[in-house]
């Protein structure tokens, strides 16, 4: 009965573990900007094994991998957040419509749902990528038509659920405009999951562009993005070269992680059932 | 209960239009013509190859008019033919799938497996070191790129320790009839092991949750207050419950699996239907691209049919209800 | 009372039970469904343990069986045969010694054909035979072992789940809330079944908030309020006014029954 009190309770480890994540998300941000574009020259430095002044070792061009990684890194944080923005905005769109717009749109937007869960999304990605003819277009069209599904479930039975609450339907018994009770009630009531949605998708879309890039679809092979130092490095592995594949995808995996764990903990710290332990 | 499956059965077959639908506005909307997207991948193409290609997808007609003439061809077989292996598609793929089908069947099987032993031992043992272990490898594994797990492990285990060679499904110069079993088995092992370990951390996430809910229900406290034990209540109760929601998330898993394949096969050179698409991709052969798609899509959609008809049929509870 | 040389079979003393929550933020409270109960059962004796839904009567069932979630605090003394009940004696007990008849259906595995959740914990080569035997005793017909519980009415779950509790060899059943909801024929059997239990020697604790019902076999009542245990009395103070009752909680408790409000046994003849 009196170990409660004592040390960190689940909560504030959870808290503490969020703000690691962030903070090692920030670090690499700040990273990015502060490195200098000056260590993706080619030098004379060439293929080192990582050291004290090269930490990731420097590519058969001379250049440094650390920076190489983190301006990668940078891309792909980029990417994330917009093409989960995208992807959040049609599944509101989505969620809302087939909540609010009677039978017939709920079915064919569950229909589409289902069309879109159903298809394999790695190899639509491939065509749509294909067919925007290149560059980071593809990408981001490919991969928030592809995530927006799931999300898009939970608005619509979140807004199900507040259409018929009491205070939404005085709010309508006094004349209030639909457009100013999905402003007013509706919004705020499902900002904090769409919140969640955007965050957990990132890692889902950070793993999709690294997986395209490392294909070869969409940006050029100039671009510092991590799948395609990945997929250049691939080319060097056979003489032994490990550190240009173990160390960017080290780093990746961190990101990845960082943003499953800060949405998981962010979601679990909002459910009230979670203060029973 | 026969009226569900036919509802289902009906409900792919609409899906699987619609996804066809799809695939064909996208081309149609795409800034780049079909017959361009052609050529612009290959120059050498011939007047005939090109008069072929049009007719194929009915070029000079209206957008509905394409599409059934293309939609046609496809229900009797013809998907065209790729400019890049210059034969027809569809036998493109059959010679493929095989090859990809044994990669991802071996890996189907033993990533559940593996990902329900370990979710159960996990749910098990909740709160223990051997959960936390387990719960840290499937999160850490489920955050992992698939390609660069085949890169770690093709530095590992045929760089370094050489056990394996560094691709293709055969030797290189080797003819096919040649290759011994061994070999094959062989250039086989890696991306099977790549997708396995993959695959299985996901299905042991999931395995370990639906395990930790049924752990937690009444029946479970009431087989506890009989003085079963933990193996009892595991063996008597937990497989049970957990076997068809696992099962049919296996099925369910088949899209997760064809994409995994696809990076594995380029990781590994594994001539499979994923390594495929992805050299039609990059070279724009689109026929066999679209080919590889509807064909994988098919997969797919079969895979989830059969997750959903074994949630409705093997369940007592909803076999007694219908 | 039974007139029996009865032994103390159960005790617990001063049990106390708490869950720790989360008010706000990171802060942390601890709540007490249990604080302070007593209860005693001697061996062939039936005790019925009363109280208003949410007094923790439930957790005290539980509590006994060491089937508590894994949170909760626990804190107390029980001694079971003149010995402390430790988690690993419970776990030695229960199912054995120790059978436990559950308040509801859903207590039973919903994909399990119901013979076969009876057969659990009895010796594997009469398993079968033992099952039969006692569907016969509680009235089920053979073949209702074949099938799943959402096959069966209320009443045959509940006469299965009481199957389970028959066993070789117990001492102590712990019935919660057996008779909610449940129609006066088969309440009346399943009192009678509970009486059998003592009538072979084995203390019975029976939980519910049906103080008319539990009266009719019951040798002693314990008032549980809040968590606590408010007054052990014989079942024979609990008639008239309530005048022989210690405390006034009880009295009062006593005397609010509808039935009181008319002749208690003019009452009770009219409901057969």
């Amino acid at each position: 009965m009196q170990g409660v009190q004592e040390g960190l309770n689940v909560r504030k480890k959870m808290i503490l573990l969020l703000a690691f994540s962030s903070g090692f998300l920030l670090v690499i941000l700040f990273l990015s900007f502060w490195l200098s574009n000056d260590n993706l020259r080619l030098s004379s430095a060439k293929n080192l094994a990582p050291n004290l002044e090269h930490l990731f070792g420097t590519d058969w061009l001379g250049r440094d991998m650390f920076t190489r990684t983190i301006k990668g890194l940078r891309l792909s944080l980029a990417l994330g957040a917009f093409t989960s923005l995208l992807s959040v905005i049609i599944a509101t769109l989505m969620g809302v419509c087939a909540a609010t717009f009677g039978r017939t749109v709920d079915a064919v937007i569950s229909w589409l749902i289902d069309l879109f869960i159903g298809m394999p999304h790695l190899v639509f990605m491939v065509l749509i990528c294909f067919i925007a003819g290149g560059g980071v277009y593809g990408i981001v069209l490919g991969i928030s038509l592809t995530h927006w599904t799931a999300l898009a479930r939970l608005v619509r039975s979140e807004v199900l659920q507040i259409k018929n609450v009491e205070y939404i339907q005085i709010s309508k018994s006094y004349g209030k405009s639909a457009w100013f009770i999905a402003r007013k009630h509706i919004l705020p009531f499902i900002f904090p999951q769409l919140m969640i949605g955007f965050l957990l998708m990132f890692p889902h879309v950070i793993l999709h562009e690294a997986a395209l890039t490392f294909l070869g679809f969409g940006l050029s092979p100039q671009t510092p993005a991590v799948g395609i130092i990945l997929s250049e490095a691939m080319s060097h592995i056979s003489t032994g070269k490990w550190w240009l594949v173990v160390f960017p995808g080290v780093l990746l995996v961190g990101v990845i992680k960082s943003f499953d764990s800060i949405g998981e903990k962010l979601r679990i710290l909002m459910e009230p059932s979670s203060a029973n332990e | 209960m026969t009226k569900s499956i036919v509802f289902r059965f009906i409900r792919v077959i609409t899906l699987l239009i619609g996804l066809s639908i799809l695939t064909f506005s996208l081309i149609h909307l795409s800034p780049m013509d079909p017959v361009n997207a052609y050529i612009g991948g290959d120059s050498s193409a011939s007047p005939e190859q090109i008069e072929k290609f049009k007719a194929y997808w009915g070029v000079n007609k209206s957008p509905v008019e394409q599409y059934f003439t293309w939609a046609g061809a496809l229900l009797q077989g013809n998907f065209g033919t790729s400019l890049l292996y210059r034969s027809p598609v569809l036998d493109i793929i059959q010679s493929r799938f095989l090859t990809s089908l044994a990669l991802m069947g071996v890996a189907w099987v033993l990533s559940g497996v593996i990902g329900y032993l370990l979710g159960t031992v996990a749910a098990m043992n909740r709160g223990k070191t051997i959960d936390k272990i387990i719960k840290w490898y499937s999160y850490t594994l489920v955050s992992t790129p698939i390609f660069w797990m085949g890169l770690i492990l093709l530095i590992v285990f045929a760089v370094w320790l050489k056990w394996f060679p560094v691709g293709l499904a055969v030797p290189a110069g080797v003819l096919e009839s040649d290759v011994r079993f061994i070999d094959r088995i062989h250039h086989f092992v890696l991306p099977v092991l790549t997708l396995s370990i993959l695959g299985g951390s996901n299905i042991a996430m999931h395995t370990r949750e639906k395990m930790i809910d049924i752990l937690n229900t009444e029946f479970i406290v009431f087989a506890k207050a009989r003085g079963e034990s933990s193996w009892q209540i595991f063996k008597n109760h937990g497989v049970r419950n957990s076997i068809h929601p696992a099962i049919s998330l296996q099925f369910a898993y088949f899209g997760e699996l064809f994409g995994g394949s696809m990076l594995a096969e380029q990781v590994f050179a594994y001539p499979g239907l994923g390594s495929t698409l992805t050299t039609a991709g990059l070279n724009g052969d689109l026929p066999l691209m679209v080919g590889i798609i509807l064909i994988s899509s098919l997969f797919v959609f079969t895979g989830n049919l059969i997750a959903d008809l074994l949630n409705k049929i093997v369940d007592p509870r909803v076999k007694g209800a219908m | 009372m039974s007139n029996v040389q009865t032994k103390p079979l159960l005790q617990v003393d001063h049990l106390s039970i708490g869950f720790s929550q989360y008010v706000k933020g990171t802060q942390k409270r601890i709540i007490h469904p249990i604080a302070d109960m007593h209860v005693e059962i001697n061996e062939g004796e039936i005790v019925a343990v009363v109280g208003a839904s949410g007094s923790g009567k439930s957790l005290l069932a539980h509590a006994v069986l060491g089937i508590l979630p894994s949170n909760a605090i626990f804190s107390g003394k029980m001694l079971y045969r003149g010995e402390e009940l430790t988690p690993a004696r419970m776990e030695k007990l229960r199912g054995r010694e120790i059978s436990f008849i559950p308040q509801s259906v859903n207590y039973l595995d919903p994909l399990m054909r119901v013979g076969r959740q009876v057969q659990i914990g009895l010796d594997p080569r009469t398993a079968r035979a033992q099952q039969e035997k006692l569907f016969l005793q509680y009235g089920l017909q053979k073949n209702d072992g074949r099938l799943f519980p959402f096959e069966l009415s209320g009443g045959m779950l509940r006469r299965v789940l009481f199957a389970t509790s028959v066993r070789e060899g117990v001492r102590l059943v712990i019935a919660d809330e057996p008779t909610p909801g449940i129609h006066p024929q088969a309440l009346s059997e399943i009192l009678r079944q509970l009486k059998q239990f003592a009538e072979d020697g084995a203390g019975v604790m029976l939980i519910t908030h049906d103080i008319i019902s539990a009266l009719e076999i019951a040798d002693r009542v314990a008032v549980i309020k809040d968590g606590a245990t408010v007054e052990i009395s014989e079942a024979s103070a609990f008639e008239g006014n309530g005048e022989r009752l210690k405390t006034e909680y009880t009295q009062r408790l006593w005397r609010a029954l509808p039935q009181n409000d008319f002749d208690l046994e003019f009452k009770r003849e009219a409901v057969r």
